[in-house]
């Protein structure tokens, strides 16, 4: 009733490949953006800030990258934290070693070193598949993390062993620092969000995406139907990497300021993007979006419900975290094996049909 | 019927073109196993082409040899008149050799109009960047390619499932689309590994009426494997018959049915 | 002897006692992946919980007191008794066949067929889930475990090496838990392969192995096979949790041990015994050995990614692993 595609007709087949063939899904969108960048800049306050929505928008880049990989090529990584130090301290050599360049430049400057570092340590699955190559990924968590612990070149020298992102503004307003606005956050990350959103979803709809998947669905049928594998694979890992950069860039850039890389980008980090896109939905980019609304959500939820509420000390907070976040993966993978995504698109289903369900 | 080097007249009057791709003294093991013995046949553009034999007789390696996905130890592969180097299955594909399996290879995860787009992947040429925008040429690929495929979905009829994931289909369509997905590379050479295993009568019907029409509409020379013996006979213009490996009998399917070699290995022999 | 070179035998033999308990986790892996397909993520975690359990149970501990307080504002900590140390390793042993029964019903009964990589993070979730419940079961305070076990450098070693080097070099020194470690390892094999190859149940455990369908129509229960193989893998846990706790403490980064098992079983293959612990001894003497040769050069804790990039590397040229199954691939 409210929601229907009746006397929606796509006439072209460019109609017909775009993102939201529905027009009530294309307006929805149009409004989402709109509030997005038009309302939610001058209402965002440092709590809603820091707390909910830059981290959303963070983690929804890193979960698009792995889900790229994951979810659309098949290949498990749990890399991810890894990766994203990669970002975070590509950027910080970036921001020290050219001050003049504009910040934005730096970001995605990350993201391209991440894509390359990404494809070295892909380059394994082609002889290595499933969880062997989920595995052989830790390789790449355990051994980046140690290198920007114990090169001093990546930190540059600094007694801490810890990096701090010096201010960088943009079209003269403050970005990094200590001095930033929350709105000139949250703006600069959703500039990323949308950009990776967008290219996420023109990658996966087209012949690249079609050949993740079909790797992924049946890599030796796809051999031979003519995907050269190492190209498909690596280039999954590339694209990916990027994602994975530029949000580890924009984590610690915009959100922390200041890092230690065993702490931010431990292999902690690796199991909560994975856990993002399973529980929103593997190889879709809603679920993205919605398992790391889900996973930044719960826990300050929880926090606020238990702490908050009920005077429970923190830590049985975390331990309840735990176990929710460790039931909630087994739970979707038992019975919803696509994810939050998947309860949308049956949500639609049924709200085509209703208040008529046969 | 009289062959010669440019070709020859089938009995329904189709004429045959040359050569298109070789085998010559193929032999393929697997440790000890010998799967295929010194094996030498040809196959002509335009024919429709059939293996056949018992279970295990190598006809499926055979096959898998053509593809690229077994590189025998010895022996050569001609196509188009040259001697093809040890290739990968993709390279292979790109050469314009497409294939069904037996065991259907769909990519379970994708719609059907997907799968079949899959199969265009050989001719889709736009770069990453280019992709990544989603303007100009990229978009005007994808319409082009989705036209094609669109009339291949058309020419198998299978509109009605164009949006469906695979997974959700009956044996039969993804057969189909199997075949849909194999035709959409517009390959020189078609390999269809038993077309029609598992099928009951009315489907073995609708799929021969396909193979024929893909032959006689696109001309596309065709090679297949069969345990269907009455559907081998009908369908093919000539016919290689393996039995442990080798090679016993090669012709039209008259010729094959009146071979006492062939007879002896589907009937057996009496040993005294 | 040159000192160096007596240096480099003591951080072999050490490397050699610290394989055999990386084998001894990797065990655990092997029993249940062989058995049922599922590359059991939670081991470590496991052993962190059957360690765990077995303080409480030793100390007297409330089990879920914390909770308890802070919903009722009660305040209590302990029973107020203390038990043996054998009857706790029993009753441990009890809990982690009920777990083993409980994850088969809870978890995997609704996998089974799933591909494996999805079983993969089922048990992922798994670790989390026990590691959350562990913790909010006894706590997560770092506790002690102390079942009795010889600990410190054995002195006899020592003196009885101490000849072999000039005057810097006071001898060999070698833990003695990691001695006992070694033997109860030993053991342990030596039953398990034992109990494999002559019981009932052993063959009926081969034979899942082997064959799921085919042991199915055999008759052979599977669910039942499962919760065995479960329980026995508690089991390796919970003597994997004792060594490791009783020489680093009770504390979270017990888990961790299991990130030190995969690359022992990518280097050893996912499927065999023997694989398990010729892996679990190259892995320790390997990462000593780099760590004590290479380590200083490049600014030491070598250990963290030495195992994964030693078998990331090897796997690339053999994915099958030392001892694995060949895989053939076809269409």
């Amino acid at each position: 009733m409210f929601y229907r595609e009746a006397g929606d007709f796509s006439t072209t087949y460019q109609a017909d490949a775009q993102t939201f063939p529905i027009k009530y899904e294309r307006w929805g969108y149009y409004a989402i953006l709109a509030v997005a960048f038009g309302v939610v800049p001058f209402f965002i306050n440092d709590y809603w800030a820091n707390a909910v929505m830059i981290p959303f928008l963070i983690y929804a880049i890193a979960a698009l990258g792995l889900n790229i990989l994951t979810g659309y090529c098949g290949q498990v990584s749990l890399g991810t934290g890894g990766f994203m130090a990669v970002g975070a301290y590509a950027v910080y050599k970036l921001m020290t070693s050219f001050p003049e360049v504009n910040i934005a430049f730096h970001v995605l400057g990350a993201g391209l070193v991440t894509a390359g570092v990404g494809v070295l340590f892909g380059l394994p699955s082609l002889r290595i598949k499933g969880f062997y190559l989920a595995v052989a990924t830790l390789a790449a968590q355990f051994f980046l993390v140690w290198l920007f612990n114990k090169v001093p070149w990546f930190y540059n020298y600094s007694a801490s062993g810890q990096i701090t992102a010096p201010e960088r503004t943009v079209f003269g307003v403050v970005v990094t620092g200590p001095n930033t606005d929350a709105a000139a956050k949250y703006l600069f990350c959703l500039v990323f969000v949308f950009l990776c959103a967008w290219l996420a979803r023109n990658l996966t709809r087209g012949s690249f995406g079609r050949k993740w998947m079909a790797i992924r669905d049946m890599d030796i049928a796809a051999e031979i139907i003519g995907v050269y594998p190492l190209a498909a694979k690596l280039s999954a890992f590339a694209v990916s990497s990027f994602f994975i950069g530029v949000s580890g860039a924009l984590f610690f850039s915009v959100y922390l300021g200041a890092v230690e890389v065993t702490e931010a980008f431990g292999i902690q980090k690796s199991f909560l993007v994975l856990f993002m896109i399973i529980i929103g939905g593997l190889g879709s980019i809603f679920g993205s979006f919605a398992g790391a609304a889900f996973l930044v959500l719960m826990p300050v939820l929880l926090k606020n419900i238990l702490v908050g509420q009920l005077g429970w000390p923190t830590d049985l907070a975390t331990h309840f975290e735990f176990m929710i976040v460790g039931a909630l993966i087994v739970t979707f993978l038992i019975l919803e094996p696509h994810g939050l995504a998947q309860l949308w698109r049956v949500t639609k289903e049924k709200l085509r049909l209703w208040p008529f369900p046969h | 019927m009289t062959e010669t080097s440019e070709g020859y007249t089938t009995a329904d009057g189709r004429q045959i073109g040359g050569v298109l791709m070789e085998m010559k003294n193929i032999t393929l093991r697997f440790g000890g196993v010998t799967a295929i013995k010194d094996i030498s046949f040809d196959i002509r553009e335009g024919e429709i082409r059939a293996i056949i034999g018992p279970n295990g007789a190598g006809k499926s390696s055979m096959l898998n040899v053509i593809s690229g996905f077994y590189h025998p130890q010895e022996g050569e592969v001609w196509f188009h008149g040259s001697k093809r180097p040890a290739m990968k299955p993709y390279q292979v594909a790109q050469q314009g050799i497409a294939r069904t399996f037996q065991n259907i290879a769909l990519f379970e995860g994708m719609s059907v109009l997907n799968n079949v787009m899959t199969g265009r992947l050989t001719h889709m040429t736009t770069n990453m960047a280019q992709q990544a925008m989603w303007w100009g040429k990229a978009e005007r690929e994808e319409v082009e390619n989705r036209e094609i495929v669109e009339k291949i979905i058309d020419f198998l009829e299978i509109q009605h499932i164009r949006k469906t994931p695979v997974s959700r289909l009956p044996y039969g369509l993804k057969k189909r689309v199997e075949l849909a997905r194999a035709l959409a590379a517009e390959p020189k050479l078609l390999l269809l590994d038993e077309p029609m295993a598992g099928m009951n009568v009315e489907e073995k019907e609708d799929m021969s009426r396909f193979i024929l029409d893909v032959n006689d509409e696109f001309g596309t020379t065709i090679a297949l494997i069969e345990h269907d013996m009455g559907v081998v006979m009908d369908l093919s213009d000539r016919v290689v018959v393996m039995d442990y490996g080798k090679k016993i009998g090669d012709g039209t399917p008259d010729e094959v049915r009146n071979n006492q070699d062939v007879i002896d290995a589907y009937l057996g022999v009496a040993h005294d | 002897m040159p000192d160096q070179l007596l240096y480099a035998i003591e951080v072999t033999l050490n490397g050699l006692m610290a394989g055999v308990l990386y084998s001894l986790v990797a065990l655990g892996f092997v029993l249940i992946f062989k058995a049922s397909g599922i590359f059991n993520y939670a081991q470590g975690v496991m052993a962190l919980f059957s360690a765990m359990t077995l303080v409480g149970i030793m100390d007297g501990q409330v089990p879920f007191s914390h909770l308890i307080n802070a919903i009722f504002g009660t305040d209590i900590h302990h029973f107020g008794w203390h038990v043996p140390a054998i009857v706790a390793i029993l009753l441990t042993a009890v809990v982690m066949t009920a777990f083993a029964w409980a994850v088969n019903q809870v978890i995997f009964k609704h996998l089974v067929n799933q591909e494996p990589i999805i079983l993969f993070m089922a048990t992922i979730g798994l670790a989390y889930f026990l590691e959350g419940f562990g913790d909010l079961m006894w706590g997560s305070d770092i506790k002690s475990l102390d079942v009795g076990l010889p600990q410190g450098g054995s002195f006899w070693i020592e003196e009885n090496t101490a000849w072999l080097g000039g005057e810097g070099f006071y001898g060999f020194f070698i833990d003695q838990l990691d001695m006992v470690a070694t033997v109860v390892a030993v053991i342990l094999v030596a039953v398990l392969v034992a109990f494999s190859q002559y019981t009932k149940q052993g063959r009926a455990l081969r034979a899942v192995a082997d064959d799921h369908q085919a042991a199915l129509s055999v008759g052979i229960s599977l669910s039942y096979i499962w919760v065995l193989v479960w329980s026995i893998a508690g089991f390796v846990a919970l003597v994997a949790g004792i060594m490791w706790g009783t020489k680093s403490g009770v504390q979270f980064s017990l888990s961790l041990i299991a990130l030190k098992a995969l690359p022992v079983l990518m280097l050893g293959g996912f499927t065999s015994i023997p694989g398990a612990i010729v892996g679990g001894l190259i892995v320790g003497v390997g990462e000593k050995l780099f760590e004590f040769l290479v380590g200083p050069m490049i600014g030491g804790a070598t250990e963290n990614w030495f195992a994964y990039v030693l078998a990331l590397i090897f796997l690339v040229f053999r994915p099958q692993g030392l001892f694995g199954e060949r895989i053939i691939e076809r269409v």
